[in-house]
């Protein structure tokens, strides 16, 4: 009777198959092994973090000469331009890329993987790479930074949009499509309006994502605040530095809540 | 004078192999009232699919609205069909997040200058006209400017019946209009068919599972039974037995 009771009783771990253990021993190495080569150390961090307190002390107070402050101005207003003027132009065109590659939406067939595929491209390959990218073949400033917000953007709405219009109520297009409505009428009488709540909810979340892209993309010259915030550093120009991560800081901020506001308004 | 349907011998057999009708032979005149009737999954959506040219049929031949045809019809003749005839479906297919007003002038669709039609704004002024006198006649006019989706399913209906109307149609085409309403307000539902089909000289088809609905707003009933027409007879012929043997096993 004990017996039987042992054999039913599940072991306290899983039974693991060989494949599985053995798995499971590989990537337990391969993380070891990436802690021990890539993550700060302790006798590296003994040195690093008082060199960091010591660059915090110096950026201390941040800068608030007028001069200073103006320029700033106007690189905050060009980041939110480009992060403006990015968004929308993205979102324009995610509409028809979007339309192009959803199933059952589509007027290519088989052939809406090709647009699917472009924005996919979009969106796996990170931001500052289109970045450097368009540096190169524009030139530093805020128009490779725009070309940049524009990919970021067709890459992430194209995919949210495309998904929206494969789940847009089915039963008024079929009505209106047996009545000889072409798929240009049916998008804009039907799939379009049917979708908005979800278009603008993915759109606000666009505009705070271009937002934070563009604050960073001045790094690698694109443009914006983030250029400042290069200089300053490169410069040792600590305490504009600090000035420049607290301008972020805001910038962020007040898109976050204006973009909360508008998705409240928008439900 | 001309009938609006005449089929000979027709037959559909799906893709799949489900054989669903053959040897249908219809004459529908003008200005009938025709019920379709049948149990659940006796092909009558399949049969008026075929008629209209919207599914290809197997064999025979279908003439509607003077468009003569074997399996499907041209697209030219789809396209002049197409002008001639209002869909109104179980479900409304209403567009819910726009006006009741845009969603009847989405029945101009597919007609000649309709490019503007998916908004009511863009649409041009006699239509905008046209798209209230169908409102008024299924007695919406106040709801024009309300969205759809907060309409109750017989008002939502209604709307779909003057989005096929707004098509001045020849022949009306209704696939179990009344199924899924409350019983009194698929009566006043299938009322409104049966008079405004009346008044304006409209050919109305439409199909049913229920006795009542069959009975009381047509002047003629097909019954489809086991793959073939099983009775075609004018409405004050048929008996309640006789539909009770329609949708017996
Ligand atoms: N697309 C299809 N492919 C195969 N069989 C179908 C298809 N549509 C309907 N059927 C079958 O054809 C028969 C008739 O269907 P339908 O015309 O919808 O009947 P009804 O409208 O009278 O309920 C049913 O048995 C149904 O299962
Ligand atoms: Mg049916």
């Amino acid at each position: 009777m004990s017996s039987r009771a042992e054999r039913s009783l599940p072991g306290r771990l899983p039974s693991l198959s060989p494949v599985s253990f053995t798995m499971l021993v590989v990537v337990g190495a391969v993380i070891i092994a990436s802690i021990g080569q890539v993550a700060p150390s302790p006798e590296k961090l003994a040195v690093g973090v008082p060199k960091l307190l010591d660059l915090l002390g110096r950026m201390m107070p941040p800068n608030t000469e007028p001069a200073f402050m103006q320029r700033m101005f106007w690189r905050i207003i060009e980041t939110f331009q480009i992060a403006l003027a990015g968004t929308v132009i993205g979102i324009v065109l995610s509409l028809p890329m979007a339309w192009l590659a959803a199933r059952g939406v589509s007027p290519l067939g088989i052939f809406r993987h090709a647009p699917k595929v472009v924005i996919s491209l979009f969106r796996t390959v990170p931001d500052l790479v289109w970045a450097l990218l368009f540096v190169s073949t524009v030139g530093l400033g805020a128009v490779a930074g725009t070309m940049t917000i524009i990919v970021d953007t067709i890459g992430f709405c194209g995919r949210f949009f495309a998904e929206a219009m494969e789940d847009a109520d089915k039963k008024p297009q079929e009505a209106l499509q047996a009545i000889g409505a072409n798929r240009v009428s049916v998008l804009f009488g039907v799939i379009l309006p049917d979708i908005m709540p979800s278009l603008i909810n993915s759109s606000l979340f666009a505009l705070e994502k271009a937002v934070r892209a563009s604050v960073v993309l001045g790094l690698v010259g694109a443009g914006g605040i983030g250029q400042e915030l290069k200089v300053a550093f490169d410069l040792f120009q600590y305490k504009n530095a600090s000035a420049i991560i607290l301008a972020i800081f805001l910038i962020v901020l007040v898109m976050e809540v204006v973009t909360d506001r508008l998705r409240v308004k928008f439900q | 004078m001309q009938e609006v349907i005449r089929t000979s011998d027709l037959a559909k057999t799906y893709p799949n192999g489900k054989s669903v009708f053959a040897g249908v032979k219809l004459s529908i005149s003008p200005d009938q009232r025709v019920a379709l009737i049948g149990a659940n999954g006796a092909g009558k959506s399949t049969l008026l699919k075929c008629l209209i040219g919207l599914l290809p049929s197997s064999q025979g031949e279908i003439m509607t609205l003077g468009e003569s045809f074997s399996s499907t019809p041209s697209s030219a003749q789809l396209y002049r069909l197409r002008r001639q005839i209002g869909f109104v479906f179980q479900n409304h297919g209403l567009v819910g997040r726009q006006s009741v007003l845009t969603n009847v002038i989405h029945g101009k669709l597919g007609l000649p200058g309709s490019w503007r039609a998916w908004h009511h704004s863009l649409a041009q002024g006699n239509w905008r006209e046209e798209a209230m006198q169908v409102l008024s006649e299924v007695k919406l006019s106040e709801k024009a400017k309300s969205r759809a989706d907060e309409l109750s399913g017989g008002q939502a209906q209604r709307v779909a019946i003057a989005r096929a109307l707004i098509r001045r149609p020849k022949l009306l085409i209704a696939d179990e209009p009344a199924a899924s309403l409350d019983p009194a307000v698929g009566r006043d539902i299938m009322k409104i068919f049966s008079d405004l089909a009346r008044e304006h000289g409209i050919t109305l088809v439409y199909t049913t599972h229920d006795m009542e609905h069959a009975l009381n707003y047509s002047d003629r009933i097909i019954a489809l039974k086991a793959g073939e027409v099983f009775f075609d007879l004018p409405t004050r012929d048929v008996s309640r037995a006789e539909i009770d043997n329609v949708f017996q096993g």
